[in-house]
Formats: structure tokens, sequence, C-alpha cells
């Protein structure tokens, strides 16, 4: 099939393509240099903007963790349901969606691709079914790997190539796509009770610190050449201060990095940028971080933004969650994977009255303007956590608009206000860089080759808009700009149009992206031996019954990566 | 404004008439009155279909509307859900959640009413002449937003979870009260002048529960504080008994004041040894 979207004001960062008129042609779900014109189906984009589909490096779609929330928050449901349509299926939710409510509203925003960022590995059959549930969209998830047991030994013996082959098998077992750690060492202390207070910290009966294992699994991401980079939520995170500690994780891989390449990725990084020692004295650390990445090219972040509204925490940080509970009196949940992570779960609700919750709103956006390169920091609310994902037309707004962040700055906590860096803020992102920090930024920090852009040989993953830049000021019109993005005009998934103003037209399916890591050797026999023996001491599945087969995704697509290893 | 309300046939069907509100009708004309959408079952339907809509002038616009629902409506839920002002009667049951969200405004029934009236409430009242179902003023099942103001009477008896998760306002229960009064209560004052089953108060963080009857037993995470001679419900009802005072729940680190009658619990005297 083929198809033409004529006149649109395209916007294709990765090729350097800045509002330009053009058309694009598309043919069997790639793009093309052009196709037969009166063959072709065609788009008219006049007025409109064109922009490769959506990309969201960082949100909790599938899993053991998600699906625990949903279970806990039925009142998060009720009051949201979607009917069922001629080719849609009913769905309930607001901040946890049913899986095919999550593929509906993510199209309809124009957003094509997922990555679920938490993966437990004894859960990965769990999450996979999930993803292979959600319609529409592509999407990847990231295995937990950084308080797993075998990593802790294998790193506080400084074997990094045997961890290595581990991570390689580990990745191929869970059909992952990048290393996830979460607090690192934290998760194993919280087995014991305990957490780690620094990265230098050691994890109770491992004889390891939290940099240790940082250092020693970004390593072995470059051994096995992953295309994304190490994907790290800080310790101490949510805690008063904690932007040192958010700091430090950063420089202490700064000399691993050559040629200007990112080699650790920071994620929701505006939970790890409070300053402060007690939730009193609770202030913004954005300027301190903003500093120091505006100057480092090793590191990329996402926002975690917050939005005020009622939604779910849920992190594999246990302790984390833990401490949430205490502050704020909700129900709860967590759960001990056996030997390889921990989550929790506490449903929140963010008041633009409270000065801590106002202060965290405000620290996002800081962040998002005081990186002067948009390539580093990229736009996520850390669905569910900071906020639902279809909240992003607000945070665009928010970002394009300093009228519109006054207009919010007007109705929050008057402290919070009083000590916001936004005031002072006049930087209003256009919509190139907008393209960048939710398309091609998230491709090119992902490693996805053929996303995020609209050059020859991508997927044909696009976005139709509807606002005329040239007729409209989006710092002005934000209002406009957040219709637009909330009900994209066109979304075209692989060459075929799956929205149309904002209706799903079609049900089509995502693939799953997993990394086929290639060896230089087979030395799969010796992980195994050891991996049994461990399996029977320590697990409730056996081996065998454990990774998780191709033919068990819905359509699996790996991308082939050769190690060093 | 007087709106009367008849319905039409008798119910087989769940119907959902939110729509019953005297803010909707206010200003409205017989037809508009009648075209307003209301679900039997999985049909849309007007209002009209279901109700004969009987519509009386009293002239100025300025005064609340008063509907009158002559008849059962046992199967009609989210009667009154969020209105403003106006009055609701009722002469007759009444469905599932009846005045939910309400905030202000009255609604009184002359019969029986199922679970969940004054679910969620903010303001007015809710006066109930006959009996209600579980869930009085308690939020949608695992919503920990209950009650924040408003007053609820009920003159008959009413089934279990009363009152959960309530901040603010006052529950009157001139009859008995089934298990879990007050369940999560965080506020306000729950009322019971006859009996009431087990586990009143459980989860409590703060509020108050005044029980004039017999209770089985307090939960063992309640301490006893004194008695009291009298206890004041609200501004102009003071009851004039002596009273056990409970503190609790200790497993919720709560402070929540939990009121039982002496006379008519004898067999919880063994607590005034820890006096």
């Amino acid at each position: 099939m083929e198809l033409l979207i004529k006149n649109g004001f395209v916007y294709d960062p990765i090729n350097g393509v800045n509002g330009e008129k053009m058309d694009i042609a598309i043919k069997d779900g790639k793009i093309v240099e052009k196709v037969n014109e009166r063959r072709a189906k065609k788009i008219d984009a006049s007025g409109m903007i064109v922009m490769p589909g959506g990309i969201d490096i960082h949100s909790h779609i599938a899993g053991g963790k998600v699906n625990a929330g949903r279970l806990l928050r039925p009142e998060d449901h009720f009051k949201d349901v979607e009917p069922k349509t001629a080719v849609t299926r009913s769905g309930v939710g607001y901040s946890i969606p049913s899986t095919f409510t999550t593929g509906y509203r993510y199209a309809r925003m124009g957003w094509t691709t997922v990555m679920d960022p938490a993966m437990p590995p004894l859960e990965a059959k769990h999450t996979h079914e999930e993803l292979s549930d959600t319609p529409i969209i592509d999407k990847a998830s990231y295995p937990l790997l950084g308080d797993w047991w075998f990593m802790l030994e294998y790193l506080r013996d400084g074997k990094i190539e045997e961890c290595a082959r581990h991570v390689a098998w580990m990745i191929k077992a869970t059909k992952g796509y990048a290393i996830k750690l979460v607090n690192p060492g934290g998760l194993e202390a919280w087995g014991f009770g305990r957490n780690v207070e620094s990265i230098d910290d050691q994890v109770p009966y491992f004889g390891i610190t939290p940099r240790e294992i940082i250092r020693g699994l970004c390593k072995v991401n470059k051994l096995l050449h992953l295309p994304h980079t190490i994907h790290v939520h800080t310790n101490n995170l949510g805690k008063p201060g904690n932007y040192i500690t958010a700091l430090e994780t950063m420089r202490c891989v700064e000399d691993l990095a050559d040629d200007g390449k990112p080699v650790i990725h920071i994620t929701h990084c505006q939970f790890s940028a409070f300053k402060g020692d007690d939730w009193r004295t609770f202030e913004s650390g954005a300027e301190e971080i903003a500093n120091y990445v505006n100057v480092h090219s090793h590191v990329t972040l996402d926002m975690g933004q917050v939005i005020f509204t009622d939604t779910t925490t849920m992190t594999a940080d246990g302790p984390f969650q833990y401490t949430l509970y205490t502050l704020s009196g909700n129900k709860w949940t967590n759960h001990d994977v056996e030997t390889e992570t921990s989550a929790g779960i506490v449903p929140f609700h963010y008041k633009r009255k409270s000065y801590v919750h106002a202060t965290q709103w405000s620290i996002g956006l800081e962040l998002a303007l005081l990186i002067k390169d948009p390539w580093k920091i990229l736009m996520t609310t850390d669905h569910p956590n900071g906020g639902p994902f279809i909240a992003y037309p607000r945070i665009i707004a928010w970002l394009m608009s300093r009228k519109a962040r006054e207009a919010t700055l007007k109705k929050i906590n008057p402290k919070a206000r009083s000590r916001s860096l936004l005031p002072s803020i006049d930087r209003e992102l256009d919509f190139y860089e907008i393209a960048i920090v939710t398309r091609a930024g998230q491709a090119k920090a992902l490693g996805l080759k053929h996303k995020g852009h609209l050059g020859v040989g991508a997927d044909a993953d696009i976005a139709i808009y509807n606002f005329n830049p040239e007729t409209m000021d989006p710092s002005k019109k934000y209002r406009a700009v957040r219709r637009a993005f909330k009900r994209a005009t066109y979304t075209i998934k692989g060459g075929q149009v799956v929205v149309k103003d904002g209706e799903v037209l079609k049900h089509v399916d995502g693939v799953t992206m997993w990394v086929n890591i290639q060896l230089c050797e087979p030395c799969e026999i010796e992980v195994n031996e050891n991996l049994r023996r461990r399996f029977k001491e320590y697990w409730t599945v056996e081996f065998e019954n454990y990774p998780v087969s191709e033919d068990y995704l819905a359509v699996s697509h790996p991308i082939p990566v050769k190690a060093d290893v | 404004m007087m709106v009367n309300l008849y319905p039409l046939k008798e119910f087989r069907l769940p119907v959902v008439a939110e729509c019953i509100n005297p803010d909707i009708f206010h200003g409205k004309s017989l037809k508009e009155i009648e075209a307003l959408e209301a679900w039997e079952g999985n049909k849309k339907k007007r209002l009209g279909d279901l109700f004969k809509v009987e519509v009386e002038n009293t002239g100025s616009d300025q005064e609340a509307t008063v509907i009158k629902i002559n008849g059962d409506v046992s199967r009609v839920r989210r009667i009154g859900a969020s209105m403003k002002s106006g009055e609701i009667i009722v002469k007759g049951d009444a469905g599932m959640h009846l005045g939910e969200e309400m905030r202000g405004g009255k609604i009184t029934v002359y019969g029986n009413v199922l679970g969940w009236a004054g679910s969620m409430m903010k303001g007015g009242t809710i006066e109930v002449h006959g009996n209600t179902g579980d869930y009085l003023g308690a939020p949608y099942r695992g919503s920990t937003e209950g009650m924040k103001g408003g007053k609820i009477i009920v003159h008959g008896n009413v089934g279990r979870e009363a009152g959960a998760h309530m901040k603010k306002g006052i529950i009157k229960i001139y009859g008995c009260a089934g298990q879990f009064v007050g369940f999560r209560m965080k506020g306000g004052t729950i009322y019971v002048q006859k009996d009431c089953e087990a586990r009143a108060g459980a989860c409590m963080v703060d509020g108050t529960i005044i029980i004039g009857g017999r209770i089985e037993s307090v939960m063992p995470t309640f301490t006893i504080e004194g008695l009291r001679k009298k206890v004041k419900v609200e501004e102009g009802e003071v009851i004039e008994a002596p009273f056990y005072l409970f503190i609790g729940d200790l497993t919720e680190n709560g402070r929540g004041r939990l009121f039982v009658a002496k006379e008519p619990n004898p067999h919880l005297s063994h607590y005034e040894k820890f006096l």
C-alpha cells in the first residue's frame, strides 16, 4: 500500500528538517523516496504539523506491578470508562488503564512506541502477555538487573566478562531491551528491611556498593553493545537532598564515557532533584543538575514531570514506596520478587496547594528548560508516577508557552511559587525542540535506528497534528497546542492510518522489540550449570520454565547485536 | 417550580437516572424534562419513557426546584447525584447511589433506600424515614475519599460500613447499624441510637462514634479512656446517659473516639477496672 502525506510542516530533527513544507511518501510500512502519485492514497496535511510517531522511553504499562495497581484501585477505573466502538474494545482506567485502553490512548495522541521500564525477570512472561495485548504501539521492556543476586556476586568478584555473559543470557531469556537499575543495592537491602543511604553504602551480606553496581553494569552494557545505555533510577529517590546522590551517580561513570556518547540514562530525574534537609526545607535542585548536565555529554535524562491529579505511584523501589506510604497514609501493597527485585504501589494525589507537590511540578519543568540541549532531556511523566501519560499535551503546552506556565503558577502554593525558578525562565521550546524531546531524542537515546525520524527507510510511524505554526503562535495559543496534541488528526502506524481526528480507526498489532545478543563464543553451558543449581535452591519456578520463548510474543522483533565477549 | 414524577411501570432492569436532579430540572419545560437522557439496562431512554412528568410552575424562577417522585423507584440509581440545591422528595423506596456526591439541597425519602446513599457527599441533607442498605455515606469500593460534609438522618436501620472513610459531617441513625460502622473514619460524627453489630470504628483515625444501644464487643485495638455522663451529638442534641469512652484504632495510631452507652452493655463493665 502506498501513501502520500502532502504539504505538511515537517519536523524531523534527526534529519535536520525544521518545519519545511514537504511531502512524505510511504510504501509497505516504510518511508520511501517517492511513490506513484496517481495510485497512492493521499493525505492533505496542509496547515498541519507532521512529526514522527511519539516515543516514550519510560512508561509503566505492563507487568505484575501494573496489574497489582489495577487490582488495588477499583476507584481509579469506575469514573473513566471507554465504551466499545466498532473497532476498539471497551476498557477502563485513568492512571492505570487496561492494556487496550493504553494502546488506544497513546495512539490517539500520536504516540507509536512505548518502553515499559521495569520488568522483574521472574515476571517476564506476564509482562510480555500484557505487552502483546496492548494494541497499535510498538513496545519493549527493560529487565530489572541491579539487585539480582548473580549480578551482585559477579560484580563483587570483579568478573565483568562473566557478568556480561550472564546479562546476555538474561536479556535473551526475558526478551528484554536494556539494563534497568532501580535503587541499585537498595532493593536487596530492603529484603532485610533496610535501604542504602548513598552510593557508597554497603549492601548487606553482599559486600558491594551501589557505585560498584552502577559502574559494573555500565561496563557490561558497553561490552554487550546494547542499543540503549543503562537505565538508572537513582538511590535515595524521592528524598530531600537527593540531588547530591543523582550528581554522584552521573559522576561515577564519567570516566567510562568515550567519544562523548551517553553511557547512562537517569530516569524520572525530577524525583532525584530535591534539595533541602527535610520536607520543610525542601527545595528544587534542578539548577545544580542542569549545570552539571550542560557541561557533560555522557548522560541523558527524562523529566518525570508531575501533574496535579490523582494517580498511582508504582516503582520497583520497594523502600521508597514504603516511605511514601508512611507519608501519605494511603493504602499500599508491596512485593518482593525472589532474589531479583522488589516493588511497591501507593495511590497518590498531587495537590496544587501542597508546597512539596507544587515544587515537584516546578522541578520537572525547570530541568527541561534549564538543560540547554533538548537531546539530553526527554519528556515523560514516569507514567503513572508523576501523572498519567494522557497529560503529555499539557506538558507540551507548559514547555512551549511561558503564559501556560504562569497560568498554572498562579494557582499553586504561594511559598512554592515564590521559590520556583520558573518565573525567571523565559525559554519556550519550539516545535522542533518538542519533536526532539518527545520523539527524536527518545529514539536516539534508545538506539532505535528506524524510529523517531522520517528519513528514507524509517518505519512509517507518523503523527499529524492540526496546528498551523505559520499563522498561530504556540506561546500565546497554548490551549490550541494542547488540543492539537490531545487528538492527533492522523496517526499512522507502519504505513496504516490507525487514528483520524482522535478516533481509533483500525486495530493493528505493534511489535515487541528485544535485543538478540550474539556472543563471540558459546558459553551457555557454563552459565547454566551454576544457574540450574541456584534455581533449585532459591526460585519457585524450574529453570526450564523460566525463559520466555520467542513464540510467546505476539509479534516478535529481535534486534541483533554483536557483543565483545 | 415543582415537578412530579410517576414511574410508568414497575422497573425490572436497573435504571440509571442521574438527570433526576433539581439543578438540571430548574427552568426547563415539560418537554425538555421529558427529553432528558436515562439508561434502562443497556438501552438509552428518555426520562419521559420511564416516568410520567408533571410540571407545576409556582411562578418565580428564583425559587428552588422541588422534585416529587411518587412510587417505587428502588431500581433507579443515582437519583440526585451531585445536586447542589433544591429538594427531592421520594414517596416510596429509592435505589442505589441516592444523592451520590451531593453538595447541597435536601433529599427526603419516605421509604427504604438501597446501598451507597449519600456516597462521598459534601453538603446538604438526606433524610430517610425507612431503612438504608450498606455503605451509607461511604465511597465507592476501593476509594478512600469518604463523606466530606452534610448530614444524613436515618430513622430506620442501616446496613454495613455506614460512614466508611468519613472525614466531616454527621450521620444520625435512629435504628440499628450493621458491622464496621465508621470503618477507617477520619473525622465527623456517627450516632447510632440503638444496637450496633461488631467492629465499630475499625481502623478509625479520628472522629466520633456514639452507640446508644448494645454492642457485642469493642475491638481489642481500642483502649478505654473514661466514663462520660453525657454526650453531645450535635448542637441541640445531647444524650444524658453514662457512656464508656474508648480511643482508637491503635493499630493505625488513631485518636478516634468511640462512645458506648453503659447501661445496655453490662458485659463491657470489666473495662472499668482499667480506669
